[in-house]
């Protein structure tokens, strides 16, 4: 997926991750976590975002997360959706790779 | 088909993350995701998403779980088809519907999706909110238009305005419609789903309407908070006196059918087929309410 703008998606709302993905020159994922809940969930919610830009084959971004407490769904939900704005492609999902 | 109440069927907005992950512990008997009204054009897509994750990860149990699409002439409602369908959604519930058309023209896109996925054919079920004139004098062929179709529902807000009028706390300038979808879902044999009371701090009034809607025949009502849900369960639930006698009338005819005979009187008075499937529905409601056991 190419990444040609920065799209963000989610709120600052208990319960939600608010995601930022930049694209960067460097390559790899660099990911900015802020949680209220870092010291316990900290590595999961890295792991979804992570997991999540794989599925969607993105490379060389920036994330800026700040989570408020979400679930993991909701944490998928938001980098897809940052994503696909990042990538002007809001509409185009693919299914099937979901 | 399992037979389903739907006495309560709770709105959440889709882009709420807090509410899809807590709505079912409430206790509705469904829960509609709405895509459509309550969610602002720029995050069509992101609800899309939130509400495809939730429904593939959250464990609903028995609840119900309705999406509400955006229409089909908006650039959204085919995603939404796509997205929900391969969710596992429930049921996909038709805004504005005005014909036949409009439901078959959904039917093919969810087909289509099933098609292409691993759900099987014809296991999403679809319904229809009828909100405008030409919807409500298309009504029965609206509820005879495809075999997925679970119910009919009245959406008033946009309908009393196209009636150049307002709703009125005795529901008179709805009477007319709520009557022909009533019959109009009856007629096709599935539910019959009244449209929301916005006053949340007005309970006097809701409950008045529930006993009105009940009165007239609807299975249940869309509902907005939770604090809807336990007096339209309070209301739609049967007395004891009911439930005494519907185990009488099951009881009689059973008895009459092991003699072999196809009418029973009891107490003096002949016991037919509409009064066992109304005594069939009560205790399907007393069980529903935690008044009974399933088998009693």
């Amino acid at each position: 997926m190419e990444i040609i703008r920065t799209g963000m998606a989610g709120t600052m709302e208990s319960s939600d991750i608010n995601v930022v993905i930049e694209k960067q020159e460097a390559k790899g994922i660099k990911i900015y976590l802020n949680s209220s809940v870092e010291k316990q969930f900290g590595d999961q919610i890295r792991k979804v975002i992570l997991e999540t830009l794989e599925d969607l084959k993105v490379t060389n971004v920036v994330v800026r997360a700040v989570d408020r407490g979400a679930l993991d769904c909701t944490i998928r939900a938001r980098v897809q959706s940052a994503v696909m704005r990042a990538a002007n492609k809001e509409n185009e999902l693919d299914w099937e790779v979901l | 088909m399992k037979k389903r109440l739907r006495r309560t069927m709770m709105y959440v907005p889709g882009n709420n993350p807090n509410m899809l992950a807590e709505a079912h512990i409430y206790g509705a008997d469904s829960l509609m995701f709405d895509l459509e009204d309550s969610i602002s054009l720029s995050e069509k897509d992101s609800a899309r998403l939130l509400v495809y994750n939730a429904i593939k990860s959250i464990d609903y149990g028995e609840t119900e779980i309705v999406v509400r699409i955006n229409g089909l002439d908006t650039p959204f409602g085919r995603n939404d088809i796509k997205a929900m369908v391969r969710a596992g959604a429930d049921v996909i519930r038709l805004p504005k519907t005005e014909t036949a058309k409009d439901v078959l023209d959904v039917e093919e896109i969810i087909e289509e999706v099933e098609r292409n996925s691993s759900r099987p054919i014809g296991s999403t079920k679809m319904m229809a909110a009828i909100e405008s004139p030409l919807g409500v004098i298309n009504a029965v062929e609206i509820a005879k238009a495809s075999s997925r179709l679970i119910g009919i529902a009245i959406g008033a807000e946009d309908f009393v305005t196209n009636m150049k009028t307002k709703r009125s706390p005795e529901g008179i300038e709805l009477l007319y419609a709520r009557s022909q979808i009533l019959i109009a879902a009856r007629a096709a044999g599935i539910c019959a789903l009244d449209t929301v009371y916005s006053d949340v701090n007005n309970e006097e009034g809701f409950r008045k309407e529930v006993k009105l809607i009940k009165q007239l025949g609807f299975d249940g009502k869309s509902i907005i908070n939770p604090r809807q849900i336990a007096p339209v369960h309070e209301i739609y639930a049967p007395t004891e006196k009911e439930i005494e006698h519907s185990k009488r009338v099951i009881r009689a005819i059973k008895e009459a059918e092991e003699k072999g005979l196809g009418v029973v009187s009891l107490k003096g008075k002949m016991v037919d087929k509409p009064i066992v499937e109304r005594a069939e529905r009560i205790l399907e409601l007393a069980r529903a309410c935690g008044m009974e056991k399933e088998g009693e």
